[in-house]
């Protein structure tokens, strides 16, 4: 497949591997922001072609991983409501609550499907006007201009039993969370590619002067990351702290404006809660007043739910990049992906279930 | 015969104009059901045992090993590309009876049928089961039918049993796998998996994708009849190739070593997977299987799979290593190395 | 946020920017997608599609660079290894 295979090029990422080797003098850590990067990484064995003294660690770059626990409460109580054909992506069905998740929601009797896009469920709305459609709309700036397109034409269309639970979630407030906490190791970024095809990389121009920290915007094949990584190294190497672009293919330096005109349109920024991180302000996108009847929440009535993380679960520790999965001591033994304690062992992209589906017995290969 | 009836026809022989969809009588041992026997399930199967209408069928095997198998078949939707819950459940069952290294002769079929299923849809799904049961070559010579209400099923449930006589001089299993074997898959894989998909409501994709269900007696008989020493079979199933191998190695306690390039995938099936966010490794198959031959039988059992036309793919993807537990090892096709483990759940579609 | 997929545009229907949409094709499975996005694509052009959408339009000239990158390194390595 065209701009697909040419990146997977084994060679290629070889001869990258060597030139890192190259350069690479000192230890560093760097910390990739996307799950979708997480996810090529452990399953191509990217981080075992890596220098010993570079470490990679995975950031909150799953926004499945980041939806709070009383927005699944939230999402479980309208998918129980009579009536409701509740949609989501696949991602979010397995993600616990405090004690069920949508398949449970599910297997009780709730319509709960799965779509592809969010204009799937707006088409189940349309086809079904005695019903009421409600889509889960989760995701970082990638997935916002889609369901920003949703609500617009539900509107132009005149869609009155379509509506929208939105849990969305924006990634330069949380890399300045990162690194800003006094436990903050990470020395440079690898920006998440397609978020940047969708915003272009402007607002990480301040983070980096401002904290001086390299930030690479990179793409998800093998021979991206390993660009963007020694794009990374490079500037360490060399002291320097600037945003580079490695994934120009697909990334302008001011993103797709047609898409931000949209979610401007329909999206307010507002604070949010990341799971395992807490509250950061102006991190999260909501929708617009004028938009307010297509808002699941207040349509439906929907309480605010509180909800405690199980003790064990140091996934907020995980999603800073402090901790790595095998070092709780629950992971593997009372965590894994049959009982989940996190976000992050459920979602295929979180890295405690990266770590386990790829990694667990690495002991044993020995 | 009755005028309703064509031979090898396409024409539902239940009269339609009285009985468009199957009732809750049907299922109930009388009339009905003597009707759904006499001119669906008997005519289209066709052979004495069946034709005896006695509660089971008698036969004589020479005094020989003998495999036996059940499965039930719960597909959805009925029909997909390139098969129905019929096609799957005939070779579903030979192929669990073909991967004892045995030679399949009689099928049983249990039909539990949900009430208002329309009669059009019962005779294609037998229609089907009989070309299957004729490709596969053996014969349906038991079953019964079970009607039940309206929402208590989804449309049809299929459990087929089957009998076949073992042909392989080896033991074939998990614990026959020896270190240093050869692991050989016999074509691409994820069609299955993907042509369901394809017309799963909420994901659909046009694509010319088709079930690989198929038969896979054949391939192993003509295997085992130029006497290749066969360790261990096993068709890919739901889990797919990831989950046939992980299987194996924990059941004969050995690390399996593949190659993902020698895995053989279609390039729109990869497309799919692509998009949908799919491990081609865990997506279903129905025509595919694994076998774990020694060594120095890895080339010659390659060349009788190509020489048949359900091998044609056929392809050495791996190796058998000494190992103090179950492992799968896959070496990437950028030269690193992943451990392949089996799935918590069902491969959902993803966006992340 | 991630799976975004590159495929090739194969048709276009509609005039309204909104509704834009057209086939596209990712390695022989073909997929309706809006393209309401990428108001410059055209059929051939590739896209990067993320759920249903076509989020951007790939440019061939600077796909080339990872490789190019590569040689000059490459170059490079040499240079130093003849110092």
């Amino acid at each position: 497949m065209k701009f697909i295979d040419e990146y997977r090029d084994a060679k290629a990422v070889q001869r990258y591997a060597q030139a890192l080797k190259r350069i690479t003098q000192k230890s560093w850590t760097i910390m990739e922001v996307c799950g979708g990067q997480t996810h090529s990484i452990v399953k191509f064995g990217i981080d075992e072609l890596l220098p010993e003294s570079v470490t990679l660690v995975h950031g909150p770059g799953c926004p499945v991983c980041v939806t709070p626990v009383e927005l699944i409460e939230k999402a479980i109580e309208v998918a129980s409501i009579p009536n409701v054909i509740f949609c989501s992506f696949g991602d979010m069905l397995r993600v616990p609550g405090i004690s069920r998740d949508l398949l449970t929601v599910k297997a009780a009797g709730g319509d709960v499907r799965i779509v592809y896009s969010p204009l799937d469920a707006l088409k189940l709305a349309i086809d079904n006007p005695q019903r009421e459609v409600v889509f889960f709309a989760v995701g970082f700036e990638t997935t916002a201009p889609a369901n920003a397109m949703a609500v617009f034409q539900a509107e132009q269309q005149g869609a009155r039993n379509f509506s929208l639970l939105v849990s969305h979630v924006l990634v330069p407030p949380a890399m300045e969370a990162i690194l800003s906490s006094p436990e903050n190791r990470v020395q440079g970024f690898l920006a998440a590619g397609h978020v940047c095809a969708i915003m272009g990389y402007t607002e990480y121009e301040p983070i980096a002067r401002k904290y001086r920290v390299p930030i690479v915007v990179t793409g998800f094949e093998p021979l991206d990351i390993m660009q963007g990584i020694y794009m990374c190294i490079r500037q360490l190497e060399n002291g320097r702290a600037e945003v580079e672009n490695q994934y120009s293919r697909s990334v302008k330096r001011e993103g797709n404006l047609a898409a931000q005109k949209l979610i401007r349109d329909v999206f307010c920024v507002v604070p949010r809660k990341w799971r395992g991180v807490g509250e950061i302000p102006q991190s999260g996108l909501g929708l617009r007043e004028k938009y307010a009847r297509f808002d699941a929440e207040t349509r439906f009535g929907i309480a605010d739910h509180t909800a405690d993380e199980p003790a064990e679960c140091m996934s907020g520790l995980i999603l800073q990049g402090i901790k790595k999965p095998h070092e709780c001591p629950a992971f593997g033994l009372r965590c894994t992906p049959e009982h989940p304690l996190g976000a992050t062992m459920v979602s295929s992209e979180g890295a405690c279930a990266a770590y386990y589906q790829y990694r667990r017995r690495t002991s044993e290969t020995d | 015969m009755d005028s309703d009836l064509k031979t090898g026809g396409f024409v539902c022989p239940i009269p339609i104009e009285q009985y468009p969809n199957v009732l809750l009588a049907h299922g109930g041992g009388g009339k009905l059901t003597h009707q759904l026997i006499e001119k669906m399930f008997i005519p289209t199967f066709g052979n004495s045992m069946l034709g005896s209408r006695h509660d089971g069928a008698v036969f004589d095997i020479s005094s020989q090993k003998l495999a036996f198998t059940t499965d039930s078949y719960v597909v959805h939707p009925l029909f997909f590309p390139g098969g129905d819950i019929g096609t799957l459940a005939i070779n579903g069952t030979v192929n669990d009876l073909a991967m004892c290294g045995a030679r399949p002769l009689y099928l049983s079929a249990g039909f539990i049928i949900e009430e208002g299923l329309p009669m059009e849809t019962l005779w294609r799904v037998v229609q089907s089961m009989g070309v299957a049961a004729k490709e596969a070559n053996i014969q349906l010579v038991t079953g019964d039918t079970k009607v039940v209400d309206r929402g208590k099923g989804d449309g049809v449930f299929i459990n087929t049993a089957g009998i076949g006589v073992v042909e392989s001089r080896y033991p074939i299993s998990p614990a026959s796998v020896k270190p240093g074997d050869a692991i050989l898959l016999s074509g691409d894989i994820g069609r299955h998996g993907i042509a369901i998909m394809a017309v799963r409501e909420g994901l659909e994709f046009e694509s010319t994708i088709m079930s690989d269900c198929a038969a896979l007696s054949g391939i192993v008989l003509s295997l085992l009849s130029n006497g290749v020493e066969v360790h261990c079979l096993r068709d890919l199933t739901r889990g797919g190739l990831a989950s046939a191998l992980v299987e194996i190695s924990e059941a004969a306690c050995v690390h399996l070593e593949i190659e993902e390039t020698a895995i053989p995938l279609l390039e729109d099936v990869r497309g799919a997977c692509e998009i949908l966010g799919f491990d081609p490794l865990y997506v279903a198959n129905e025509g595919r299987f694994v076998s774990f031959v020694p060594a120095h039988e890895a080339d010659r059992t390659l060349k009788l799979m190509r020489n048949h036309p359900l091998g044609n793919q056929a392809s050495i993807i791996g190796t058998v290593r000494n190992g103090k537990r179950g492992l799968v090892t896959m070496r990437s096709r950028i030269g690193a190395t992943r451990i392949v483990d089996m799935l918590s759940g069902e491969q959902l579609p993803r966006i992340c | 946020m991630c799976l975004a997929v590159p495929g090739k545009i194969i048709s276009i229907e509609g005039t309204d920017p909104i509704f834009r949409c057209g086939k596209v094709n990712f390695g022989g499975i073909i997929k309706q997608i809006n393209l309401a996005y990428v108001p410059e694509a055209k059929i051939e052009d590739y896209v990067l599609v993320h759920v249903g959408f076509a989020i951007s339009l790939i440019d061939e000239a600077e796909a080339q660079q990872v490789f190019d990158y590569l040689k000059q390194m490459g170059e490079l390595a040499e240079l130093e290894e003849t110092k």
